[in-house]
């Protein structure tokens, strides 16, 4: 799993190369968390799982823990940006979807975040 | 090697109890599956099912000790995948609880949501489990549009 972070604006986009799964779900986690400390300016979340081929429990739960961050303490988005057909399934099944949006592209991603932040 | 009756192939792997050797497990058995007639979405589907026994084996089976997990894969002669996920750990002590889907026993955020994606995505779920002697999971599967024999 490669993870690489980036900050635009007041989000915070990760990306993803590999599969989350028990192993590698520590990493993500411990990133973006390492992340969101350094910076209390991040209020949204977008997460780049373009090339993430598998996801399963442990994925998604340390993709809720973000979520609880996100949404709880920082009032922001989380968005996954592009999950392919499987990791979708899953996303869907988790029902994270009620707590996750998707964008197809960076730049709808950006523009729901925009959205997001424009919002009281 | 004699097949057991009604077995048309079977493969068994044995490794430690070790998170990275999960995407072994689930991408072996998938390959072995494959053999069958199922769809992409539904070897998509025995990967997380197999992703979620087995990560189970490894978080609770053995405390922080390692222990052996071993996973058998057969092809029945009626066209039926049947896996078994074996441990010889601890044991789940309330199997009828850890199968509710909010229930977990690690605050480890995997939500207990383990056995939901293995009862949605498989035919059948079992769960055998006594203290101390470890637990077994079969789960079973046949390709939707090539119905088993029977």
């Amino acid at each position: 799993m490669h993870i690489k972070a980036r900050r635009m604006g007041d989000s915070l986009i990760v990306r993803m190369e590999g599969e989350l799964d028990l192993k590698t779900a520590d990493a993500f986690k411990a990133r973006v968390r390492a992340e969101l400390a350094a910076s209390g300016r991040i209020r949204h979340l977008i997460l780049d799982l373009r090339g993430v081929p598998f996801i399963d429990s442990s994925g998604i739960g340390a993709i809720l823990g973000r979520c609880r961050e996100i949404r709880e303490e920082r009032q922001g988005r989380v968005i996954a940006l592009a999950p392919r057909r499987p990791v979708r399934r899953v996303l869907a099944l988790a029902g994270l979807l009620r707590l996750v949006d998707v964008a197809e592209t960076q730049r709808e991603a950006l523009a729901m975040v925009k959205e997001g932040s424009a919002v009281p | 090697m004699t097949l057991p009756e009604g077995i048309a192939n079977q493969v068994v792997l044995e490794f430690p109890s070790k998170p990275e050797n999960v995407a072994f497990a689930r991408t072996a058995v998938a390959v072995f599956a494959a053999q069958l007639d199922f769809t992409l979405d539904e070897l998509d589907e025995i990967k997380v099912a197999v992703s979620e026994a087995v990560s189970n084996a490894v978080i609770h089976a053995y405390g922080d000790t390692v222990g052996t997990v071993r996973v058998e894969a057969a092809i029945t002669t009626g066209g039926e995948l049947i896996l078994r996920i074996i441990d010889r750990g601890q044991g789940i002590p309330d199997v009828a609880a850890a199968r509710q889907p909010q229930w977990t026993s690690r605050p480890e955020e995997r939500m207990g949501l383990g056995f939901t994606f293995m009862e949605e995505y498989m035919d059948a779920v079992d769960v055998e489990s006594a203290p101390q002697a470890g637990t077994r999971v079969t789960l079973r599967k046949a390709p939707a549009r090539a119905p088993i024999a029977r």
